[in-house]
């Protein structure tokens, strides 16, 4: 297991006539490699091969020289027909080798606020001995990515898929093709990875004060601790940070965005308190929370979250925020 | 995958239809080529400067202006040659407005196509080697566009496309000698297609012969059953011409009301097969007398073996043939009267001549012989290039410039004779021929072709008299070459100098006779009687389909298996034993993961098991020291061999 190649984004999807004409697609009832014992295999149950319209093209024009060479007695043009016949047949075998008994397995998923896209880290390895080119992956309806996987060795797609609700969101089918060599035969096979992704709650867009807290009574100092009163300096951009406080001049002279911070006060511990979100629609108040926590992790402040039911202690770091916005991306309501 | 091809992948299609257009230079008008050229530079240009590619209203002009341009240049457009320059052309326009996958994959098959229009104009070995340089690189640029951003190493898109072709061969020679051969043609063929076939015409007129002789080309191919005939013996009889117009000699049309002539032939027949250049005429040429007529083929009244449709393909025939014969012992009167026309008024002192002879003469014969013996004892000069003639050509080479090839001497000695009131007839055909010592077959060239007469006397029908050999014996006994004066310059292959050159030659010939007999020419008729033979029994067309699709069905399932088949990883035998020592403690439950080392997995084993504690660690400390220590000895590995044999988990 040596190298490694990473995916790359092919230009735009593949529009298919079907998906136009909103014809069902009879792909659906096709057989999907599942990782019944991990990881997956691109058996040669799993792989489904057809001509492409190119391959179509190629077989008319091999029957109009083989009608040319018919009515001019050509010998050599029977040897010239006869000679990509058995290239293209060859084509159909080494289109058929190139993907079939791929392995493949989910990596590390990371997890993303709703309305990013989630990526699918995903590992096929060649097991065959036997390099594989221009293997081409996608979930169904999603831009395409491909990658060569070198002998014995793994390809690494990056599969992107739009999370829109919190929650766990799980990979769909995975659709892996290939036309390499000839771009004759249309070689493909279908995937449904037992993996999924975890996707935070999208942030509040307001840059609602975060409410003082009953506690300790330093409601007061609590609510300005990210005012608008004093330009406090960058800091990267984060998700769901208001346009209006990215540093338009500092994001273009420098790499990447960055978001003004003001600061009223000292930082102190806060709690981020359920029954303190205003409104009532639960997913509007998760969403808030979501961005005050957001904005109190991106100011290293310490910050304590409480729930119906359930209370972490103020504390700072990734995990702490990790473990917030999970319990609040799978909260339920 | 639509993404679109790159600079490389352009490379790899101009590259490719370079290689195409070369193979139709030679036959290309020189600008068609040098456009195709100019195209594919600007469009190189444009893909290296990122320019926009031309729009159709720049486009549109160049096309009409091209396809104009071809009308002309080949007067009209759906001859061959006009076809293949516009095809030629207007691929190499396409190339102005090809951007994405689907231009590249029309343009490589209609390269495809290009190719294989090549073999209209030539069918050679050199043809068909040359062939695998552009399908190689039409293939290559396919493997290059079907990987999207185009980063295949050059070398690896050539290897895959190589392995692609050889691997395509099985396949291809199973179709070439089991696909049902259907003689063509299916559809009119283009009026041009055959042109720039050499060979005898339908007349003889001063120098066309002559300028045939300056060919080297090859007329046919002849194996004897049994020994060459000598070389006087070897009159390849083509067109009778009866018709003198005072120029030129013709076929006569008259003939047609004619009943054949007869013949009777004594002593066995010579045997031999003729495989036959196209020319696109319908004589198939055989010696004098033919006896057997080949099928598809018939003979005139005055002998000619004709075959019933031009020869357009190189083709093979059986002939017999008689040396001693007579041929039409009476003449009737109209075939006396078309024996003896001659323009009136003309060449006044050549018939003074003939009527002398006549007046002394008491038999026809004898006239032929003062005819021989002018030709003889005169001051005539055969030559390859004799001086013009003037108003009156017999008269004119006779009796001043006595010098003239064998058209020259058969047409004025058969004017002579007809003058003197002696039927004569002009033949034309191949005289002799050169034996090929590698394969022992007879070669007969276009320089071989000549004209010779036919006497018809009283008792002997029509008699062959060749005057050329009364002025140039060596010419019938020798062969041509040695019959000219060194000044005369004839085909270098038809020379006898350069020994080294003429023996190389007659290898390469020898070589191209192979060709021709098994690639060129496998017809339906050589495929019948090669698959019979070797299915010993006569086959039908169901037989040859069965064959051919259990033949290809086999092809693919061997290649199949070479080519999924797993490979081997070659292992050592430290290697194996050490799977082995794995597998037997796999059976017991203990499953080393991926990421254990021989020790971290032997700790882990020997946990597990506490009875095999140490067998385990002796196993794995020999292991490692043979692995990764240095001193690894023979005994060791047979330790390690014991140890592993002998490991039982319970």
């Amino acid at each position: 297991m040596s190298q490694r190649i990473c995916c790359k984004q092919l230009p735009f999807p593949e529009p298919t006539v079907a998906a136009a004409l909103k014809i069902p697609d009879w792909k659906q009832w096709l057989r999907t490699a599942r990782p019944d014992n991990a990881p997956a295999v691109l058996s040669r149950r799993h792989i489904y091969i057809l001509p492409t319209r190119y391959g179509l093209l190629y077989a008319l024009v091999l029957i109009g020289m083989l009608v040319g060479s018919i009515n001019y007695t050509l010998s050599l043009g029977f040897v010239m027909t006869f000679l990509l016949a058995g290239v293209g047949n060859m084509a159909m075998l080494h289109a058929w080798r190139n993907l079939a008994y791929l392995t493949v397995a989910s990596r590390r998923i990371d997890s993303v606020f709703a309305g990013e896209d989630a990526v699918f880290e995903i590992v096929v390895t060649d097991t065959k001995q036997r390099a594989r080119y221009a293997v081409v992956a996608h979930f169904d309806g999603q831009p395409s990515v491909y990658a060569d996987i070198p002998a014995s060795g793994q390809g690494l797609f990056n599969l992107r898929l739009p999370a829109r609700k919190r929650g766990w969101l799980k990979a769909g089918r995975i659709t892996f093709h290939t036309e390499f060599p000839l771009v004759l035969f249309h070689v493909w096979s279908y995937v449904q990875l037992d993996c999924r992704c975890l996707v935070y709650p999208h942030p509040a867009m307001n840059h609602l004060p975060v409410p003082a807290s009953a506690d300790e009574g330093r409601s007061g100092k609590l609510a300005a601790t990210s005012g608008d009163d004093d330009f406090a300096g960058h800091r990267t951009y984060q998700f769901g940070d208001s346009p209006r406080r990215v540093d338009w001049k500092a994001s273009s002279r420098e790499q990447g965005m960055f978001t003004k911070q003001f600061q009223g006060e000292a930082q102190n511990s806060l709690w981020l308190d359920w029954s303190l979100t205003p409104g009532i629609d639960a997913e509007q108040r998760i969403r808030q929370l979501t961005r005050w926590i957001v904005d109190a992790h991106a100011n290293h402040q310490s910050y304590g979250l409480r729930l119906p039911g359930q209370e972490f202690s103020p504390n700072t770091g990734e995990a702490h925020y990790r473990l917030c916005l999970q319990t609040l991306a799978l909260m339920d309501v | 995958m639509n993404s679109r091809p790159t600079i490389y992948d352009l490379r790899w299609l101009l590259l490719s239809m370079g290689l195409v257009t070369a193979l139709h230079v030679s036959h290309l008008s020189i600008w068609v080529s040098l456009l195709i050229g100019a195209f594919g530079a600007w469009r190189h240009v444009i893909e290296a400067r990122q320019w926009e590619l031309p729009s159709n209203w720049i486009l549109l002009p160049i096309t009409i202006l091209g396809a104009l341009g071809v009308m002309v240049t080949y007067h009209g457009l759906f001859g061959r040659d006009a076809s293949v320059a516009l095809l030629a052309l207007m691929l190499a326009l396409k190339l102005m407005e090809t951007r994405g996958l689907r231009d590249y994959m029309l343009l490589v098959f209609a390269g495809f196509f290009l190719t294989i229009t090549a073999f209209l104009f030539n069918q050679s070995i050199v043809v068909g080697a040359f062939i695998i340089l552009p399908t190689l690189a039409l293939v290559a640029t396919l493997v290059g566009v079907s990987h999207p951003n185009g980063s295949l190493h050059w070398r690896f898109q050539t290897k895959l496309a190589g392995m692609l072709l050889a691997q395509g061969i099985p396949v291809m020679l199973a179709l070439f000698f089991l696909f049902p051969r259907v003689p063509g043609p299916l559809w009119g063929v283009p009026q041009d297609a055959y042109r720039g076939m050499t060979g005898l015409s339908d007349h003889m007129e001063p120098g066309n012969i002559s300028q045939l002789t300056l060919s080297g080309a090859i007329a046919f191919r002849v194996q004897f059953n049994g020994a060459v005939p000598a070389n006087d013996q070897l009159y390849w009889r083509g067109p009778v011409l009866w018709h003198f117009d005072g120029h030129a000699w013709r076929t006569s049309s008259q003939l047609l009301r004619i009943p054949r002539e007869s013949l009777h032939v004594n002593g066995a027949p010579t045997l031999y097969s003729v495989t036959l250049e196209p020319h696109n005429r319908n004589w198939l040429l055989m010696l004098d007398m033919p006896t057997i007529v080949p099928t598809n083929a018939y003979q005139s009244r005055d002998l000619q073996v004709l075959s019933r449709d031009p020869v357009r393909t190189r083709i093979r025939y059986e002939g017999s043939s008689n040396f001693n014969y007579t041929l039409s012992e009476n003449l009737s009167d109209r075939e006396r009267e078309l024996a003896l026309q001659i323009p009136d008024g003309e060449n006044p002192k050549s018939i003074e001549l003939s009527k002398q002879w006549a007046h002394q003469a008491k038999t026809a014969d004898e006239i032929v012989q003062s005819a021989l013996s002018m030709f003889r004892q005169q001051n005539f000069v055969y030559t390859l290039s004799p001086p013009r003639l003037g108003e009156n050509p017999i008269d004119d080479f006779i009796f001043n410039t006595k010098r003239g090839f064998c058209e020259h001497y058969a047409s004025s000695f058969v004017y002579l004779m007809r003058a003197a009131g002696v039927p004569a007839r002009v033949v034309t055909g191949y005289q002799g021929g050169e034996v090929n010592p590698v394969g022992n077959y007879l070669i007969v060239r276009q320089s071989d072709a000549h004209a010779w007469a036919e006497v018809w006397i009283q008792g002997r029908g029509w008699v062959r008299v060749d005057p050329t050999a009364a002025v140039s014996p060596s010419r019938i006994e020798s062969g041509i070459e040695s019959a000219l004066p060194p000044s005369d310059t004839m085909p270098l292959m038809a020379r006898k100098d350069y020994p080294f050159l003429r023996k190389l030659y007659l290898n390469w010939d020898a070589l191209n006779n192979g060709w021709n007999q098994w690639v060129i020419g496998y017809d339906q008729k050589r495929q019948m009687e090669l698959l019979s033979r070797l299915a010993g029994s006569q086959l039908s067309w169901q037989d040859m389909a069965i064959a051919l699709m259990v033949s290809v069905a086999f092809i693919g399932l061997v290649i199949s298996y070479f080519l999924l088949r797993d490979k081997r990883i070659k292992m050592d035998p430290l290697q194996r034993l050490y799977l082995e020592f794995l597998r037997k403690l796999e059976s017991a439950g203990l499953k080393r993961q991926a990421n254990e080392g021989p020790q971290d997995f032997g700790q882990r084993a020997m946990q597990r098991l506490p009875a095999k504690a140490d067998t385990i660690w002796q196993i794995i400390e020999t292991y490692s020291n043979l692995r990764y220590g240095r001193n690894g000895s023979l005994e060791a590995m047979e330790t390690f061999k014991n140890l592993v044999k002998a490991f039982r988990t319970s």
